[in-house]
């Protein structure tokens, strides 16, 4: 009896082990900025290229950075969502536009003049909204994405919830499905609103 | 065949390094001292886009961004633990390929000397019950008598050949 005991529960624990392991994402790596300040930054406004926008900016207020990019196959699958949000106006959403033309494997970059890329990104940018729908509070440019790395990004769309004191409170890597928006998302804004 | 082989490598070569003079990751620094330090550096972290390769050997954009990065910390004189903790600080110690020792990765850094000793120590117990249940049967004198007249046949037969 006890020969087939102790080979049975190892194949089970294994089993229970393995099992487990299918069900967590690998692409999903905890972020240390969580419990952190924003890092700062100051970058051109998508709308508004001679403004400046900086986190500093939404103190006092619960809000949403969301990075995202024209080129971001993943950001067109989560776009509905984000419409939709803005129009609960639960809370400030703002793009953060991340490498909107360097990041564009389909652009020659060798091609595009270092003074062109703004206007590029700006042309890019706006022409996408206007044909899937603007959510977005503002949006920041983030031309080379050197705020980008300051976030930890790396994987568009990432979407992050900042508190009204400057705190990350929530990182979502990858696109915000609806159950993400309804099980942490909306029920931390509503109680960091409090 | 040989001089197939020699043609081959001479290929594969032309190929690699002709690679490497049109590809994207040239140097902005030619200072053979940052890019050794680069080199080390980047060894030691993953890369977060295709999570099985270090920052040095990665192709993805995000590699090249975070190389060209460590590139001006380095320009800047930070030592390496200081270049360390500023990739850490963004993407968690999961950027590292050695990962600190503490709570959390203990069972990382000790779970396969624990399932070491413990498969070491179920050997040693079965080897010993066995131990105990194979018994000494001694040899009657019937039998030591016939081991005794083969083992002297076979000695004969030896003698002969």
């Amino acid at each position: 009896m006890n020969r087939f005991l102790w080979p049975l529960i190892g194949f089970v624990v294994l089993v229970v082990l393995l099992g487990v392991g299918l069900t967590l994402n690998p692409r999903d790596v905890p972020s240390p900025l969580v419990g952190k300040p924003a890092p700062a930054f100051s970058l051109p406004r998508l709308h508004a290229p001679e403004e400046q926008f900086s986190p500093q900016d939404m103190l006092g207020k619960v809000w949403l950075l969301n990075v995202w990019a024209s080129w971001c196959v993943s950001c067109r699958q989560e776009h509905p969502l984000l419409v939709e949000l803005a129009k609960r106006h639960s809370a400030p959403l703002v793009g953060l536009n991340y490498k909107e033309v360097r990041g564009d494997g389909a652009i020659d970059m060798d091609k595009v003049p270092a003074d062109k890329e703004e206007g590029m990104a700006i042309e890019r940018a706006g022409a996408w909204l206007r044909q899937h729908g603007d959510p977005y509070t503002l949006s920041a440019l983030d031309i080379d994405g050197r705020v980008g790395i300051d976030y930890g990004v790396y994987g568009v769309p990432e979407t992050y919830v900042i508190d009204k004191t400057g705190i990350i409170r929530l990182k979502h890597t990858g696109p915000i499905t609806p159950d993400a928006l309804s099980n942490s998302i909306l029920p931390l804004i509503a109680e960091l609103s409090k | 065949m040989r001089q197939l082989m020699i043609g081959l490598l001479l290929a594969l070569l032309g190929c690699s390094t002709g690679g490497v003079s049109a590809g994207e990751a040239q140097p902005l620094a030619e200072n053979p001292v940052t890019e050794k330090r680069l080199l080390e550096i980047s060894t030691e972290l993953r890369c977060l886009v295709c999570q099985n390769e270090s920052l040095a050997g990665s192709h993805a954009e995000l590699a090249n961004d975070l190389r060209r990065e460590i590139r001006t910390l380095i320009n800047d004189g930070k030592t390496d633990d200081e270049i360390m903790d500023f990739m850490v600080s963004r993407y968690g110690d999961f950027v590292r390929y050695r990962p600190p020792l503490k709570g959390t990765t203990l069972l990382l850094w000790f779970g396969p000397g624990v399932l070491f000793v413990v498969g070491l120590a179920g050997l040693l117990r079965y080897l010993r019950r066995r131990d105990r249940t194979i018994t000494d049967s001694p040899l009657s004198a019937e039998e030591h008598r016939r081991a005794e007249a083969l083992l002297h046949d076979n000695d004969s037969r030896q003698g002969r050949s």
